[in-house]
């Protein structure tokens, strides 16, 4: 597993509850392309993707409960993994 | 009291799926399941089933709350504000009519599959999926019947969207797609809709075209797409998870499971045509061609996906290739015929404006120029003289996908595909080698087929008022009312449609931003009116 | 396996037999390179019809639409079926040249590929 260079990805829609999310996972994973596209996000990054409560709460200045990801998420591609901290995007080959 | 210590997101699932079920006592479990084997697909452990987004009831509830608030509080102002006068011009609005009358109608099938599945799986875990997914799929047809219903007060031919899906000769592609799945067995179901069919091809609709309903304007629209593709995104990894599980399970599914996979990859890409055209002719502002779309979304996600599969000996879709070969004239081939045919369709049509041909020359190097650019040069010098081209005769249908057989060889944009087989002493054409090998393997399912085409030539679609002794009994203006699709008033040329006119009377902007105002109502922005 | 099904007597209604189209067979019919026609067309037809009516009666009503029409040499036209060459009769009927109901026939014309080359 985490070999993979395969791209994964994750869409959110483009608004304000999504910067903070967004910023986020750009600096826990320095792989990741961000795209833009009208009202929407797009980031693509090869073999694995995290993203990390802790930073989406260091951002937010409040608790987030990774689940709340839902409300803005458009699509995804590559293999979950979820738990209460992380929520990890991957393709095994 | 001690307040208890709050569950994680893995133990508050493992409680729901696998705490709540019990083992029947006094019924046999095939009795209870009848629909598990005929299939063929063995299964040995239902408890390796494992739901990755782990989504408890209440979260459920909790989070489509959010998201129906969010939603309506969008569709609301955009109502509000008399959004759909803000959108780039009318023929945008045009989209809506397919959406309305081809994708509900899908959403509402979904709802039916996925309900069943909710009550035919063997385990917990995938029963709360499927019924969640079921409630989704209402959700979707019924925000999108929300959304789009306000411009229904305002334009035509989306006002009677359950019959047209039910009637309408190029939505039976649509229809019999999902009535193919929903007649199939529960994991054939599962594998065609939430695999092959939002794993790896949704994205295409609810990414690219709702970007793009966003950039010309329509927020109500790109707030139900992208509210909708959230579910598709639970829905898709519901999707690899069953592949993995029914891979895992026993060797003997792995053969199983890549024959679906060809034919509902097949099928689906059929039916998603329908948005190649949308993407490429019907945003007069536009965020990405379908060449580029299929190229991101299905040749590189959908490339990672089959990589990763490539472990239990699955391969990517047969005829993969085939649709590599056809995204350089997918949407041409598409247009040219509905538009040649636009008086028997339930939406008007035109010609691309010069603007839109330069894109398509600079996005479709190879084939734009030499194909399809002297086709609509010629149409547009017939328009102007007043005679239009105008298609008479119905098409040979595929007996699988029900496409007219309009697509062209793989290798020859300029051959016709053609492909035949019998089958108890009967003829029957397809529109590809997709669409044969489906037939092929299951003939007694396709012989089945309701054709429009061969339906009205039996004189079946008629509404219980047509006299065909009157004298003036018009054979396919009866076919048409009886689809739903309003003679004289839904399809034509767009520059002579009341929706073009209504536009430019209400906002004074042209109906079709690259040609200018064609009534007298456009005062403001076009000086040849200006008096 | 024919069909996958629950029940393994499930047998499915065929629903275009010729005994529905009121005394007429469907015929399809390909102008090939002809793509701005946009697909093959379906039309229903007598049996009996000969292959000097359908040239004659038939094709004009269908693709005198296309500026090619006209222009068409019909002594150098080939025509095919989905068995290979036919050579036609004109005075024979279309089940003498075995083109039963839902039969393919398929004409070309070789030096006229499309108007402008635009199919």
């Amino acid at each position: 597993m985490a070999n993979s260079k395969q791209p994964v990805f994750i869409a959110f829609q483009a608004n304000n509850d999504t910067l903070p999310i967004i910023d986020a996972i750009s600096e826990d994973n320095p792989n990741a392309v961000v795209t833009e596209m009208p009202a929407m996000v797009k980031i693509d990054c090869p073999g694995r993707l995290v993203i990390k409560r802790e930073s989406i709460e260091e951002k937010m200045g409040r608790e987030f409960n990774l689940q709340e990801l839902q409300i803005n998420l458009i699509s995804l591609s590559g293999e979950i993994d979820e738990d209460d901290d992380e929520f990890t995007l991957f393709w095994n080959e | 009291m001690t307040k208890a210590k709050k569950l994680s997101l893995k133990q508050n699932y493992t409680m729901l799926t696998k705490g709540l079920d019990w083992e029947p006592s006094y019924q046999k479990k095939e009795d209870i399941f009848p629909q598990l084997s005929f299939e063929g697909i063995k299964i040995h452990n239902w408890d390796n089933w494992e739901d990755p987004f782990r989504l408890t009831i209440d979260a459920y509830w909790k989070y489509q709350g959010e998201k129906e608030k969010k939603l309506y509080a969008i569709i609301d102002a955009f109502q509000q504000n008399n959004g759909q006068f803000n959108v780039t011009d009318a023929r945008y609005i045009q989209a809506l009519k397919i959406f309305i009358n081809a994708v509900v109608g899908l959403e509402y099938s979904a709802w039916r599959g996925f309900t069943r599945l909710g009550r035919e799986l063997g385990d917990a875990s995938p029963r709360i999926a499927t019924q969640m997914q079921a409630i989704d799929e209402m959700r979707h047809a019924t925000t999108q019947t929300h959304a789009i219903s306000h411009y229904n007060r305002f334009f035509e031919g989306m006002g009677n969207a359950p019959y047209q899906y039910d009637h309408a000769w190029y939505l039976s592609i649509p229809k019999s797609f999902f009535d193919d799945a929903c007649s199939a067995g529960p994991f054939e179901f599962i594998v065609a809709i939430s695999f092959a069919f939002e794993y790896v091809l949704t994205n295409l609709v609810f990414m690219p075209w709702m970007s793009g309903a966003a950039y010309n304007g329509d927020m109500s629209t790109v707030s139900f797409g992208f509210s909708a593709q959230s579910d598709e995104a639970r829905h898709m990894t519901l999707g690899l998870e069953v592949i993995k599980f029914l891979l895992e399970q026993d060797p003997d599914n792995v053969a199983i499971v890549q024959k679906w996979i060809d034919k509902w990859f097949w099928r689906a890409y059929r039916v998603l045509s329908l948005v190649a055209t949308m993407m490429d002719y019907m945003l007069p502002k536009r965020v990405m061609s379908w060449d580029e779309a299929w190229t991101i979304y299905y040749e590189e996600n959908g490339g990672a996906l089959f990589a990763d599969l490539a472990r239990y000996g699955i391969k990517p879709p047969r005829n993969a290739e085939v649709t590599i070969k056809e995204k350089g004239r997918l949407s041409h081939e598409m247009w040219s015929i509905f538009y040649a045919n636009r008086d028997v369709v339930g939406f008007p049509l035109w010609l691309p404006s010069q603007e839109e041909m330069a894109w398509f020359s600079e996005k479709y190097p190879d084939t734009f120029d030499k194909y399809y650019r002297p086709r609509f040069e010629y149409w547009q010098e017939l328009e102007d003289l007043g005679t239009p081209y105008t298609n008479s005769t119905l098409p040979q249908l595929c007996q699988v996908c029900q496409w007219p057989c309009l697509f062209t060889e793989a290798d020859d944009p300029t051959e016709f595909v053609h492909r035949e087989t019998e089958f108890d002493g009967e003829i029957f054409h397809f529109c590809s080698d997709g669409c044969h090998q489906i037939f092929e393997d299951e003939p007694k399912k396709y012989i089945q087929a309701w054709l429009p085409v061969h339906q009205i030539y039996m004189g079946n679609c008629l509404l219980p008022d047509a006299d065909p002794s009157s004298p003036d009994f018009n054979p396919m203006a009866e076919a048409i009312r009886y689809m739903g699709i309003k003679p004289g008033v839904d399809g034509g040329l767009f520059k002579d449609h009341s929706d073009a006119k209504n536009w430019e009377k209400w906002t004074e902007r042209p109906a079709n931003i690259h040609q200018g105002a064609s009534t007298d109502f456009v005062r403001k922005t076009s000086s040849q009116n200006s008096k | 396996m024919p069909i996958k099904s629950i029940r393994p007597d499930y047998r499915g209604e065929y629903k275009d037999g010729i005994e529905h189209f009121n005394g007429q067979q469907l015929l399809n019919i390909c102008w090939e390179k002809h793509t701005m026609l946009g697909w093959p067309m379906c039309v229903p037809v007598p049996a009996t019809l000969t292959f000097g009516q359908l040239i004659d009666n038939v094709l004009p009503g269908i693709y005198a639409i296309h500026p090619d029409f006209e222009k068409i040499d019909w002594d150098k036209v080939q025509w095919s079926t989905s068995k290979g060459p036919l050579i036609p009769n004109r005075n024979k009927s279309l089940r003498e040249h075995e083109l039963r109901h839902k039969a393919q026939i398929r004409f070309r014309t070789p030096e006229l590929n499309g108007h402008n080359n635009g199919g």
